[in-house]
């Protein structure tokens, strides 16, 4: 994910770039023992790569909060507004370990993380890892539908804009500037309004039935399908005119054979290796769509920790996401390779 | 990877297949808006001259009508006029917010593009750390430290776009630093700061306009989210997402108090959008 988009989107097949013999000849390569020695390195410095990003995620998260003015037991015991009793708030020091000097809290805090322990909340009475935990499914539901969604709606609309002529490519790209600038907030009212208020067809409400799931998937999947829409079409455009495509055609393929084998796959790459950032960004949009669809979630659940400092839990819910990001970003990258045969050359 | 980097990376894909220099029906149609928008934000009486904040119980929630172009909301006030006055708010949340990234970006690109490899690690490694708090989230941790508020709501959306205009900026500055009229410089004999502010930093700037001009259109956004969610400016305020806030209660019979203000947004972020890839691709083919 390091490099911009700009590079990423044309990977256009440049003389020095290895053309299909290479990759035939890279499919005949024979050792697994071989592909094992070339994969665990580079698998390990990833692993230890992920795994110093989340101890800094911990680390600033930790420091930062400690930057809230105000006494943290005074926190646990209902804000600034509570009449805490000064034992009152001894005891919650000595039984939180604010009264610690910081640095031993700070490892304290590291070891509890390590652990799995992600503390209590102040103002829920629970423990924030089941919390949290409880929250995530909902989510990633969300957010893996509507990566799913995005994906085919930006598919179909790369397709028939670079097919249908240049009133369509117009129209397409278009399309997809509009659709990426809709605010989650807005379309989530507005799709309400037209479905829910107008046409009354679907809950405003998302309560856990498949119905529910229709709007806010689709508020979050019309966005990022088209930002994802513009990268593919490019990138399909481009990958029409290579000599691969060329010779496809030459071998006697069929258009449909060309377009959905040949080009798609190479058109699908930029968007692949962009899921990562698209992940993030579903989960900072489900923020929003959670809390207008009344839908539990992490987004929700976030929002309200935030709303009442509720420290802990937004510690509990940043390392979570951390967590998810950075395995998305793992996973990307392996598809990327999956899919593009080059990239396991380097 | 961040929004900007993503936004960035389709100005200069589109900047490829887009080699015509006339002005186009979108690009005419967002200059347009961009014009409407500057006057609605500095006299706003100009193109609405009823007050904003003015209260008439008596027609509350009118739809849009002939008195009344975009309805009113619950305490008779005119929505059209609560938009274009609102304009200010955003615009200048927007600007603000992309000054207070863009600096931070130029501060942490221009340290890693320029002071040598193990500075230019550590700060790599630094973003990468602030990419894991993807979105809003960074935002929303700035927002449990300091308190909601439009002030640090700003600052908050300022700070989460930091890290991508830190990269892009890095990633100009190495590209740049490469060409041969700065090497020409380094023979003759300048000193690193000279070649910094005489060579490089010109041949950066043009392409900062472009960033500048994408990024606005998204800090518009996020603050407007922010201010949605009750964490960023309040309502009666007409800054666009509060409106949008308040019009939520509302939303089952006046519409049209979220409708509008809402749309006022995607258009400012379509015109940011357009306008910037239109100035990249103009730049590149100049």
């Amino acid at each position: 994910m390091a490099e911009p988009v700009a590079a990423a989107g044309h990977p256009g097949p440049g003389p020095d770039l290895p053309d299909q013999g290479t990759v035939s000849a890279l499919a005949r390569r024979p050792a697994a023992l071989g592909i094992f020695a070339r994969v665990f390195p580079r698998l390990a410095a990833r692993l230890a790569g992920a795994v110093f990003v989340l101890w800094m995620v911990a680390t600033i998260t930790f420091f930062a909060v400690r930057l809230i003015p105000g006494d943290p037991a005074q926190a646990v015991l209902g804000g600034p507004g509570s009449q805490a009793s000064p034992e009152a708030l001894a005891a919650v020091s000595a039984q939180y370990g604010f009264d610690q000097p910081v640095i031993v809290q700070y490892f304290a805090q590291l070891g509890r993380l390590a652990t799995g322990d992600l503390g209590r909340s102040y103002a829920l009475n629970m423990d924030v890892g089941p919390l949290v935990l409880s929250q995530l499914g909902g989510t990633l539901l969300l957010a893996v539908l509507a990566l799913a969604l995005a994906w085919l709606l930006a598919l179909a609309l790369a397709t028939w804009s670079t097919r249908g002529g240049k009133v369509a490519a117009r129209v397409g790209s278009s399309l997809e500037i509009v659709a990426a600038a809709l605010p989650h907030f807005w379309l989530a009212t507005s799709l309400i309004v037209v479905f829910s208020i107008g046409l009354g067809v679907l809950p405003p409400i998302s309560t856990g039935d498949v119905a529910g799931l229709v709007l806010p998937v689709l508020t979050l999947a019309v966005p990022l399908a088209g930002f994802l829409g513009q990268i593919m079409r490019e990138s399909l455009l481009v990958a029409l005119e290579s000599p691969f495509v060329l010779s496809a055609r030459a071998r006697g393929e069929s258009e449909r054979g060309v377009r959905w084998v040949h080009a798609l796959r190479h058109a699908s790459l930029p968007a692949i290796s962009l899921s990562g950032w698209a992940f993030g960004s579903l989960i900072s949009g489900a923020v929003v769509v959670e809390t207008i669809f009344a839908r539990p979630g992490l987004g929700r659940t976030l929002l309200n920790a935030v709303t009442l400092r509720d420290v802990p839990v937004v510690i509990g819910v940043v390392m979570i996401v951390a967590v998810a990001y950075i395995s998305m970003t793992l996973l990307t990258d392996a598809a990327s390779r999956l899919v593009d045969p080059r990239l396991r050359l380097t | 990877m961040s929004d900007l980097e993503v936004q960035a990376g389709l100005a200069a894909q589109s900047r490829q297949s887009g080699p015509s220099r006339r002005l186009g029906v979108a690009e005419t149609a967002a200059g347009v808006l961009a014009l409407f928008l500057l006057v609605s934000a500095v006299v706003p009486q100009l193109l609405a001259p009823g007050d904003p904040l003015a209260i008439d119980p008596l027609s509350a929630f009118q739809p849009p009508n002939l008195a009344h172009g975009f309805g009113t909301d619950e305490s008779g006030r005119d929505i059209y006029s609560r938009v274009v006055h609102g304009t200010q708010y955003s615009l200048v949340i927007g600007a603000v917010a992309t000054a207070i990234g863009l600096g931070l970006g130029i501060l942490l690109g221009t340290l890693a593009g320029m002071l040598g490899r193990v500075v230019d690690f550590t700060v790599n490694r630094f973003l990468e750390v602030l990419f894991a708090f993807p979105g809003l989230l960074l935002a929303l941790l700035f927002i449990v430290i300091f308190g909601p508020g439009v002030v640090t709501a700003t600052i908050a959306v300022g700070l989460s776009t930091a890290p991508g205009y830190a990269r892009i900026i890095r990633a100009q500055l190495i590209t740049v630093r490469s060409q041969a009229f700065v090497e020409a410089a380094t023979v003759l004999g300048r000193t690193r700061w000279q070649i910094l502010l005489r060579h490089i930093l010109p041949n950066t700037l043009a392409p900062l306009f472009v960033l500048a001009t994408l990024g606005v259109g998204q800090a518009i956004v996020w603050a407007a989210t922010l201010s949605y969610l009750g964490l960023g400016a309040e309502p009666p305020t007409s800054e666009w997402g509060a409106m949008l806030s308040a019009g939520r209660t509302y939303i089952t019979s006046a519409w049209w108090m979220s409708f509008f203000p809402g749309l006022f947004i995607v258009l400012t972020a379509v015109t940011a959008t357009v306008l910037g890839r239109s100035i990249d691709r103009r730049m590149r083919h100049a």
